[in-house]
């Protein structure tokens, strides 16, 4: 944190000071560790065995807030007979089909629940999830039942003791009880603990039960809803939260709504029937819903016509961006659009993107300066190799230069879900433009031209209806972000802006961009542009900005009570039931329906959120609980398992089942891997493990900051990080050259041998990690070769993300070959990784896209 | 300026006749010295922004002169920075007024060697000929036959993989346009 | 709205930075660098060279740790030092891991009471400042580079490309501004503090107190002492190890301690050089 997000961690400091314990647990002493009470050194790739292992030592030991633990989590919720857990099925849930490496996961339900209607997409669901059945789930409030989530918990993760988690992670186990003793100390009435994470735990084939390990621990100890708990994803980019709310991303509409699949839908109404809850806060979904389709339909969107559902495009699989590059290797991806993005540097498996964007008919790139993925044509490895040429590339290069942030109004999202308003400061220069200005004067004239060319052609309706005239300002004609703002938030029939979802109508009465955002111009003002200072208001700083939803700055906050509304502990008080007023209150917006009481009990018609309990301060949860078990939503199982890394040099120490059975893989022969599917390797070819990182003098891809003078200085060259030991069994030479190789390609890094990246035992024997930073690439005025190419496509089977914070790699001395010399290298590792016997361990393979 | 002036106006000679040996009077400064102030006090305009590196969300002030920024700082009154900014923050104002940033169009042809000039107006129009021909070339509307007739309305041969340093408003604009061309695969940073 | 109990407080407490009393007479600055809560990101390096302009220093890797400035030179006036130890930061934790720790300091210009530079400057380019600062004025240096040699800590540098002195002023310009210094303002953890030299003292102090009871034996002050070789710094720091860890000098001394004796000699020089000058214009003006 100290290392990516230097200004946050001040407040890591606060705390310290006033005696919080640091725990840093990272395969790298870094600059947080510096700081931290605890260092916590682990092998890449292991962390659910480690965070496994606190759940068994919080169970086993009784240390759990059972309290909160029996009221607000579904721990007393009875699951099905026929759940059979990895440690009954040697690694995998109940339910696998080994010929589809999926799941059928309807063993996995609460109990007497059937399958939600319709065909579950996994690439579909929203934020809505999928319903869960209408009804009380059986319970045993005593938690003794033997199918009740907390006694199959207790199962799941009896065998993650000390010593597993020695044995697995490298942590010696006086060091792991240290931590686990610290986390229940200081959690429970009185206390609470916070988990702060970013990409070292989402980048893995397992990324999102990573996620979910932690969720489990704070659902434990009692640390969600509350101040000073949590766990927070500490994100890397301005507004990466924002694109994610509103979503570049193609699974999903605004406001974590899904994008229809191409299953038939009996209407709107089937598709949110059949992709929301009907209680909790997603029984509002159609209201979300339908005020979307207003806003970029406006007129155009009737009852009669459906609300012009007809009008979105369907999807019906995956088309993530790894898929889609995939896509474009193979031909059927033509075009394509790179505002702000550098896969050539960022992405992993950098040659695989570089080689898919040289088969592209057109592609336009959108940057400040001139970024590796718009020069790729003339100045890459590949060139350098001769696997590309630069006139047999027919890919035509529209580069666009971009305004910067100070040059146009907008908002961004930060991290903890925090809207903050940028205005211009300065007029772009030259050809500078927002991307605000791009698309809507891109969308402009492409209207202009199938209103000329093809105005009746039905496929051209959805661009001639949408609602695109947003005012436009200057001799630029720079539309206005304000007005765009208003959209997000909505308006009432009265055309008066919203001051909450809450009063979204699905009559068509109201329009409004991304529901979750809905409020954030209430009463015409752009509440995401106020700026009362720290000094004048609490520390929630509730003036400052605006969050979602509704400006609450602590979700599920109805959590910081008790069942009956009363602050756990005074030292702990956030937000509570006001008897007097009878109404919750506190010093943050309450995320509970302000009136209903503790003692509310729903009624058998009840819908939406009055069909919860006033003790269920999981609103958007159709049973209103946090979830230890996940009974529907995820792909890979409802209790995070420990798997080893789609590359690694270790057998896994639990089951017979290596990886995550249904990770997905890419076949491809720019993708190989470096061990078979299902195989560990350990007999020498890429013994060393691989991990990449950031630096705080630098930036992602590089694009923003090795093209900064006073930046690149700071972090000139690439550099890898070894241990003294590997230093000595490779004959590197400190401040000298290393060629850092793996079987899709090799890199070349200046060395720094330290004991800041320590060696790790594990099952035995001792095993050296490799540390490079990724952010280098060959434009800019810092430059040099880039970490990510070394690494493959094999991704997290929930989320699509790749997994680059785990892989194996081997490393020598010296600078790699140039040219042509270099792909004999890599070929040379090829050869000798084909011929070796078929992999150990294994079992079933992952999951491999169709393409 | 007379020779007494000149002379007056040397510093040593002006400590030793102000009486201020230890040289830390009026008499050792400079006239620049003396005319120095923050150029802070003198910008025209001060812009409330919001860094655009990592997602802390540090507050931000942008000091304008005469239409061009003179200073990038933290915000002392934001609740989540109080004013403080970490290198790259530090570094704003030589991200956003680099000599190295890019004011032109630069436009690369199939199979071309170098880079050629382009006017902004007729890159846009290009672009949008591309999308239009692209799209008609590879739209699918519908799938499977019959009963099993389900719609699809899309392209799959145009993708857009986005930065997360874009604006709430960008993104909104990017997947609404998107969305209503039928492009499906439009995704971004979060998903790496 | 009033803050609530348990509103955060700032680390470094709530020193008025502002650099003039209420009747707007101007007091002593300075800094005071708690190396034990630096987190060694470099915003004060980045921040220092936005504020004053100073150009890059070249791109070189140094392969000393994350250390990539060197030192403190013409083109950079702060200066992050990076020191890998294998050694525990607490010593009273006997659980405090294998004990490794990485010391992190941002160094620059000392701001000597006592100040070699301004003693030896010819041109009165070097000045003390209202604030008790040490600054060069860039429109009088002639780059003589006497100040260079007489630094005990090596800060002063020439620059080639013109010929002039560089190092921190403190950010005088911001100081006459009541604003604090851009290093000071940016840096993420309040490591580097500014404020009135007397109430950094005393917060100083009070720092190592706590820091020995929570069992960091080894911080210790670094240039506090008035009674010093330069006789303090302007610039003091907190250490947790020997300064010649951090590339300090233990026992500064001014190179112009005596400077009585020397006085003398450059009085009779300043009259020489006083009737040369003299000498040069009416030779000009005829």
């Amino acid at each position: 944190m100290a290392e990516c997000h230097p200004v946050g961690f001040q407040w890591v400091m606060e705390a310290k000071e006033r005696g919080a314990t640091i725990i840093h647990v990272d395969p790298r002493f870094t600059r947080t560790s510096a700081l931290a009470d605890i260092f916590v050194p682990i092998r890449p790739g292991s962390d659910i065995a480690f965070l496994g292992g606190i759940v068994n030592h919080i169970l086993e030991n009784e240390r759990y807030f059972r309290d909160y633990v029996v009221e607000y989590t579904n721990a007393a919720t009875i699951i099905k007979a026929d759940f059979r857990d990895t440690e009954d099925l040697d690694g995998v849930f109940s339910g696998f089909d080994a010929k589809k490496a999926a799941y059928d996961v309807r063993s996995w339900l609460y109990d007497g629940m059937e399958a939600p209607p319709g065909v579950p997409h996994g690439e579909q669901t929203g934020g809505a999830g999928r319903p869960i059945e209408h009804g009380e789930p059986p319970q045993d409030r005593s938690l003794q039942h033997p199918r009740c989530v907390f006694q199959l918990l207790k199962k799941h993760y009896r065998r993650y003791t000390p010593e597993l988690v020695e044995e697995t992670c490298g942590i010696p186990r006086q060091l792991f009880l240290r931590v686990a003793e610290a986390l229940c100390a200081n959690s429970g009435r009185e206390r609470t603990s916070a988990f702060c994470y970013a990409v070292g735990w989402t980048q893995h084939t397992v990324g999102v039960q990573y996620i979910r390990t932690a969720a489990i621990v704070q659902q434990l100890l009692g640390n969600i809803g509350r101040p000073g708990g949590g766990i927070l994803a500490l994100r890397g980019h301005a507004s990466i939260q924002g694109s994610t709310d509103i979503p570049t991303l193609y699974n999903l509409l605004p406001g974590y709504l899904p994008m229809p699949h191409s299953e038939r839908y009996l209407g709107h109404q089937d598709y949110v029937r059949k992709n929301s809850a009907p209680t909790g806060f997603w029984g509002h979904m159609e209201e979300y819903f339908i005020s979307l389709m207003k806003a970029w339909w406006g007129e155009h969107a009737t009852a009669d016509n459906d609300w012009a559902f007809g009008h979105l495009p369907r999807i019906d699989g995956d088309h993530s961006a790894y898929v889609f590059t995939m896509g474009m290797l193979e031909g059927g991806v033509r075009g394509y659009f790179l505002p702000g993005e550098n896969p050539a540097v960022g992405s992993a498996n950098g040659k695989l993107n570089r080689m898919a964007m040289a088969r592209l008919d057109w592609l336009v790139v959108r940057d400040l300066v001139e970024i590796e993925s718009a020069a790729f044509w003339y100045r890459s490895s590949e060139i350098e190799t001769g696997e590309l040429r630069t006139d047999d590339i027919p890919t035509e290069v529209f580069f666009l230069p971009a305004a910067s942030h100070t040059e146009k109004d907008g908002s961004f999202t930060n991290t903890q879900r925090l809207l903050q308003w940028h205005h211009t400061a300065v007029q772009p220069r030259g050809d500078c433009r927002s991307d605000l200005w791009f698309y809507f004067h891109l969308g402009r004239i492409i209207r202009m031209k199938l209103r000329d060319r093809a105005p009746d052609d039905p496929k051209n309706r959805p661009v001639l209806e949408l609602t695109w005239d947003y005012p436009v300002e200057g001799r630029r004609a720079e539309p206005s972000a304000d007005a765009v703002l208003r959209e997000i938030s909505g308006w009432g029939p009265d055309g008066k802006q919203l001051s909450s979802f809450t009063e979204l109508k699905a009559d068509g009465s109201t329009a409004c961009g991304c529901w979750i955002y809905s409020g954030c111009y209430r009463d015409g003002v752009n509440q995401t542009a106020r700026r009362t200072p720290h000094r004048e208001q609490s520390y929630v700083g509730a003036e400052w900005g605006w969050a979602w939803p509704d400006n609450r700055r602590i979700l599920y906050n109805r959590a910081s009570a008790d069942p009956r509304g009363e602050p756990w502990s005074e030292r702990k008080r956030y937000v509570w039931w006001d008897r007097a007023r009878r109404q919750w209150t506190g010093i943050d917006t309450p995320d509970f329906k302000r009136t209903m009481p503790p003692d509310h009990e729903p009624g058998k018609q009840a819908a939406a959120e009055e069909a919860l309990r006033g003790t269920e301060p999981f609103i958007m949860q159709a049973d209103g609980k946090a979830w230890l078990y996940v009974p529907e939503g995820l792909r890979d199982g409802p209790f995070p398992t420990h798997y080893e890394p789609q590359e690694s040099v270790f057998r896994n120490p639990l089951y017979r089942q290596q990886s995550n059975p249904v990770r997905q893989q890419f076949r491809h022969p720019l993708n190989a891997y470096n061990n078979a599917p299902d195989a560990f390797d350990d007999d020498g070819l890429f013994p060393y493990l691989l991990t990449t990182y950031r630096l705080t003098e630098h930036h992602t891809a590089g694009g923003m900051s090795r093209s900064v003078e006073y930046l690149a200085e700071l972090q000139p060259e690439l550099f890898c990080e070894v241990s003294p030991q590997l230093a000595a069994e490779r004959a590197l030479e400190h401040g000298g050259w290393a060629t850092i190789i793996t079987t899709r390609t090799a890199i070349e890094a200046r060395v720094l041998v330290t004991e800041r990246i320590p060696s790790v035992r594990v099952q035995g024997r001792e095993v050296h990690t490799v540390g490079v930073p990724y952010h280098w690439g060959v434009c800019g005025l810092s430059t040099g070769d880039a970490g990510n190419d070394l690494l493959p496509l094999a991704l997290d089977p929930n989320v699509h993300i790749q997994e680059c914070k785990a892989a194996t790699c081997d490393i020598r001395p010296g600078r790699r070959p140039r040219g042509a010399a270099l792909l004999e290298l890599v070929a040379g590792y090829r050869q000798r990784a084909a011929a070796r016997p078929p992999g150990r361990a294994g079992r079933s393979s992952g999951r491999r896209s169709e393409r | 300026m007379g020779l007494g002036g000149m002379l007056a106006r040397w510093p040593l000679v002006r400590q030793l006749t102000r009486g201020d040996l230890l040289g830390r009077g009026d008499s050792v400064r400079s006239p620049a010295t003396e005319r120095l102030r923050p150029r802070t006090a003198t910008a025209d305009r001060v812009v409330g922004s919001i860094c655009p590196y990592c997602a802390v969300g540090c507050g931000q002030r942008v000091f304008v002169k005469d239409e061009r920024i003179v200073q990038i700082e933290g915000d002392p009154d934001s609740p989540i920075s109080r004013g403080r900014l970490c290198p790259k923050g530090a570094a704003t104002k030589n991200l956003v007024t680099a000599p190295r940033r890019e004011y032109r169009v630069k436009y690369r042809r199939p199979f071309g060697t170098e880079w050629e000039e382009l006017s902004l107006d007729a890159a846009m129009d290009m672009i949008a000929e591309r999308v239009i021909t692209t799209r008609d070339a590879t739209w699918q509307s519908t799938e499977g036959d019959g009963d099993e007739e389900r719609p699809r309305n899309r392209t799959l041969g145009i993708a857009s993989l986005g930065g997360a340093t874009l604006d709430n408003e960008e993104n909104y604009l990017i997947k609404k346009l998107m969305t209503a061309l039928g492009v499906v695969q439009v995704e971004n940073q979060a998903r790496i | 709205m009033t803050a609530i109990s348990g509103d955060p407080t700032i680390i470094s407490h709530d020193i008025d930075v502002a650099s003039h009393h209420p009747d707007g007479s101007p007091r002593a600055m300075g800094f005071f660098t708690d190396t034990s809560i630096c987190i060694g990101c470099k915003a004060c390096e980045v921040a220092c060279k936005e504020w004053n302009l100073v150009p890059d220093d070249g791109l070189s890797f140094t392969g000393d740790s994350y250390d990539n400035t060197g030192s403190i030179g013409c083109n950079s006036w702060r200066h992050v030092a990076f020191i890998e130890q294998g050694r525990p930061v607490a010593v009273s934790d006997p659980e405090a891991g294998d004990g490794l720790r990485w010391l992190m300091s941002s160094d620059v210009c000392k701001h000597c009471a006592h100040a070699a530079c301004l003693d030896v400057c010819p041109t009165g380019a070097l000045f003390r400042t209202e604030f008790d600062t040490v600054v060069v004025q860039q429109d009088i240096c002639n780059g003589c580079g006497y100040c260079v040699s007489a630094c005990p800590f090596g800060v002063l540098d020439k620059r080639r490309e013109d010929g002039r002195v560089w190092k921190c002023t403190l950010c005088y310009d911001r100081l006459r501004g009541d604003l604090e210094p851009a290093c000071a303002q940016a840096c993420p953890t309040k490591s580097i503090q500014f404020g009135p030299v007397d109430e950094l003292l005393a917060l100083a102090r009070e720092r190592v107190d706590t820091l020995h009871q929570r069992g960091v034996g080894d911080a210790r002050l670094y240039g506090a002492d008035r009674d010093n070789g330069v006789g303090g710094f302007g610039a003091f720091f907190l250490l947790l190890d020997q300064p010649e860890v951090y590339g300090l000098p233990p026992d500064p001394v001014v190179s112009t301690r005596r400077l009585g004796q020397m006085w003398g000699a450059a009085a009779a020089a300043a009259g020489a050089l006083a009737l040369g000058v003299a000498a040069a214009f009416l030779g000009e003006r005829r």
